[in-house]
């Protein structure tokens, strides 16, 4: 067993791409679930809509790529409204289903036969994103050092992405510190409150899942720039339990929790997936074939939410207080 | 608690334990790598053919690779990333020639860290015309493709459930069309109903959205198909009645080691609802490994001749489907009404508070109604395998957001509700495909879902409650 390449892979996991956008998507669920406690499960719309306005804009109408990322987020800025104008008024329990059946929906269409001069159907697009890779300012070859080396294409998705990342954290510590973060709290704590002093609750509410939802848009912008391709059935529901497995597993309601939560949950996923490679393809263990791989790595994700969620629910760095709000 | 602990525990060693362990001994290290096997149109290999990987957007070359006597290739790989492949089309034999317009080079594949990726080059006999360039041949992932929700075999969520429709459908005029589609509505929705009726009470008495509900289909469905398969090959009836008591325990055994302890600690409605998630995660993928994720029928009531009434025809298996439904739906509906179980269930579901203080015993109700629940779940399971003529890995994780659908059109709690809430989901889904195509028919249903939200949250039968 190849241990230094175990590790090697599961590093190269935590700090790639992947993860960046992952990082991404979560800090936008984070606004949504984390601070305003909504349940949005239909993450995986927003960056459905945000990927696909980036390979439609350039693929079918031949805008360029900065274009393309602007239609995503705007997409998903008005997908949020369509969502939020019937749903946000519902309870906790009822937003969850109804967001999670609006990225089905969504889903469906985007892999018709009637999209299909639009979307590409099934099979999706590829390869709109090469004036992206056109500008990487970094040399061809191998950078890093030790077991954890990236090539230049991936070094420049990483800056990109991670650079992205820590923008999001940024502002998002500037807007939670202002007096409209606070106002998110008390919607979280105790919406009748929040009223009661004259905050219009919904208002709020479809602030926050605006301003989640572009982030999302703009993860799944950023997943169809490093893939250069698109399909609807990369994005099912369970890229947006991958998310909540994240934020809860970093610190709902912390700046970093989704952030550290990513690079954590990538470096267990990828860590998982290379030993279990490395030991099915030795033939050490029999009772999984190297087909499964994929299948017991979903189902740690699954274990990882429920231990957390019964040991755990405030993640590596959250606070329990903030994780007490319920369906109310 | 120490019990749920325990099987975490005994479930998180079996994960990690058991590999590390066996990682002990000393093996090969097995790098990355693209590999496939080109398959001729007769199925034959494709032998002599040249492949080269190349770094993506035509970097430089990484390695080559010729196709050999079975047509099978390999090309390691040093480094994980996103490579191009690209098949030499002037080394293949002149009798055959690739689908696709431009299908020899496929771009922007990504290779994970250890993953031996299969990438498909579709070919079709020489002189064929060629497919057009838009529609590029799907990459086979393997079991890790770019996104991890790719990562799960998906041949088509939609459209799977009446796939003999079409062919019903053909040479009729439109009503006729519809007298066809309200019969296989009736099919659909008896099934949505019957898997749906559990998660609607598990609800009004315990609160609990239990996303999980769904593999308590699928472990119905494969329990059956199991049973009747070699090598015990027990008729499909004798393994239905134990796939239901299956069902009923695993049901059962979730309420009494998961769902109970966490009520007693007081958990809230939140994180039990994502400890749902997280649970219909682990099953649904145990449920892969053990089963695979190809299609399969059982092996009895395949192929049917279909009776014909007037301008509707139904195949005799799913005729006695509907009966059979029809009568177990009427069954728990003077269970619910008559008994003295089905009467505290009620009152449970209305008041937990008062229910109890009047002297029901709420944890044993809610049990029943979790094994009931449970059992009519796995019926429906066979029920849809038999009447989908497939059995698969995510049929109840398929079905799951249908009867979600059904339940809150219905009204969330009540067992009536749920039932008349389904059957408006199917007949949605099915008459949706008089107008639209038949890969959109759950999208309808579950559009109607969200206008049903907009208009009356409370649902049909759902009493006037705040929702929002």
């Amino acid at each position: 067993m190849n241990w230094a390449g175990i590790f090697g892979d599961a590093v190269r996991g935590m700090f790639g791409s992947e993860a960046a956008i992952y990082a991404l998507a979560a800090i936008g669920l984070n606004i949504q679930f984390g601070y305003t406690g909504l349940l949005n499960f239909g993450q995986v719309a927003f960056m459905l809509v945000g990927a696909y306005g980036v390979a439609i804009s350039v693929s079918t109408f031949g805008l360029s790529l900065w274009v393309g990322v602007l239609v995503g987020i705007l997409c998903a800025v008005v997908l949020a409204l369509i969502l939020g104008i019937p749903t946000l008024r519902l309870r906790g329990d009822y937003l969850a289903i109804a967001t999670i059946a609006a990225g089905e929906i969504l889903r469906y269409f985007y892999r018709s036969s009637y999209a299909e001069p639009l979307t590409g159907g099934v099979y999706g697009l590829r390869q709109f994103a090469n004036c992206f890779y056109a500008v990487n300012p970094y040399p061809p070859g191998r950078h890093g050092f030790g077991w954890a080396t990236f090539d230049a294409r991936s070094l420049w998705v990483m800056t990109v992405t991670w650079g992205l990342v820590a923008l999001a954290a940024l502002a998002l510590t500037l807007l939670m510190r202002s007096p409209w973060g606070r106002v998110l709290r008390a919607v979280r704590e105790d919406e009748l409150a929040a009223r009661s002093v004259g905050k219009n609750v919904y208002f709020y509410k479809m602030q926050s899942l605006v301003l989640g939802g572009a982030l999302g848009a703009l993860a799944g912008a950023m997943l169809a720039i490093y893939i250069q391709s698109v399909s609807p059935d990369s994005f099912m529901p369970v890229v947006t339990f991958y998310l909540y497995a994240i934020v809860i597993l970093g610190g709902a309601a912390r700046i970093m929790g989704p952030i550290l939560g990513s690079i954590v949950f990538w470096f267990l996923l990828t860590f998982l997936d290379s030993l279990l490679r490395q030991a099915t393809s030795s033939g050490l263990i029999t009772f999984i074939g190297g087909g499964d791989v994929g299948a017991v790595r979903f189902a740690f994700v699954g274990l990882l939410l429920i231990a957390l969620m019964v040991w755990r629910p405030a993640g590596l760095i959250g606070n329990r207080e903030e994780m007490r709000f319920d369906v109310k | 608690m120490r019990a749920l602990r325990a099987a975490l525990v005994a479930t998180l060693a079996l994960l990690f334990l058991v590999p590390a362990g066996a990682a002990l001994a000393q093996s090969p290290d097995a790098a990355q790598g693209l590999r496939g096997v080109l398959k001729g149109p007769g199925g034959a290999g494709v032998a002599g053919v040249s492949i080269s990987v190349t770094e993506v957007d035509g970097g430089s070359e990484i390695g080559t690779a010729t196709s050999d006597g079975e047509g099978a290739w390999q090309v390691p790989l040093d480094d994980p990333g996103i490579y191009d492949v690209v098949l030499d089309s002037a080394t293949l034999p002149a009798d055959v020639q690739l689908r696709n317009v431009g299908g020899e080079r496929l771009g922007g594949v990504e290779v994970r860290a250890g993953q031996q990726r299969t990438v498909i080059f579709p070919f079709i006999p020489a002189g064929q015309d060629q497919q057009a360039a838009a529609t590029p041949p799907p990459v086979s992932g393997g079991t890790a493709s770019p996104a991890p929700g790719g990562a799960t075999p998906d041949a088509g969520t939609a459209g799977d459930a009446p796939a003999a429709l079409p062919a019903n459908l053909a040479g009729k005029s439109k009503w006729e069309q519809a007298l066809q589609l309200l019969v296989e509505s009736l099919k659909f929705g008896a099934i949505i109903a019957m898997t749906a009726v559990g998660l609607s009470l598990v609800f009004g008495t315990t609160r609990l959205i239990n996303f999980a509900h769904g593999e308590l289909v699928t472990i119905g469905a494969i329990a059956a198909f199991f049973l009747s398969s070699s090598p015990g090959n027990w008729p499909l009836i004798l393994a239905t009645v134990v796939a239901i008591g299956i069902g009923a325990l695993a049901a059962g055994s979730m309420e009494v080691g998961l769902w109970k302890p966490l009520r007693k600690r007081g958990t809230g409605l939140i994180q039990m609802f994502i400890v749902s998630i997280g649970l219909s995660l682990l099953l649904r993928h145990i449920i892969l490994i053990l089963f695979g994720s190809r299609r399969r029928p059982y092996n009895e009531y395949t192929v049917q001749t279909p009776l014909t009434f007037g301008p509707v025809s139904i195949a005799p298996r799913d005729l006695i489907v509907v009966v059979l439904s029809a009568i177990v739906l009427v069954g728990v509906a003077l269970l619910l009404l008559k008994t003295r179980i089905g009467k505290a269930a009620r009152a449970v579901a209305d008041n937990r508070d008062l229910a109890e203080s009047s002297g029901i015993d709420v944890d044993r109700v809610v049990l029943v109604i979790w094994v009931i629940g449970g059992g009519l779940a796995a019926l429906g399971g066979v029920f849809y395998g038999l009447t989908a003529q497939a059995v698969h890995w995510d049929m109840g994780f398929t079905l799951l957001l249908l009867m979600f659908a059904g339940v809150i059109l219905g009204g969330l709690g009540s067992a009536f509700g749920a039932m008349l809430g389904s059957f408006v989901v199917a007949l949605v889904a099915q008459m949706s495909t008089l107008w639209f195509p038949i890969d959109l028919q759950f999208a309808w249903a579950l559009l109607a879902l969200i206008l049903v939200l907009l208009v009356r949250p409370q649902g049909i039968l759902g009493r006037a409650e705040r929702a929002g």
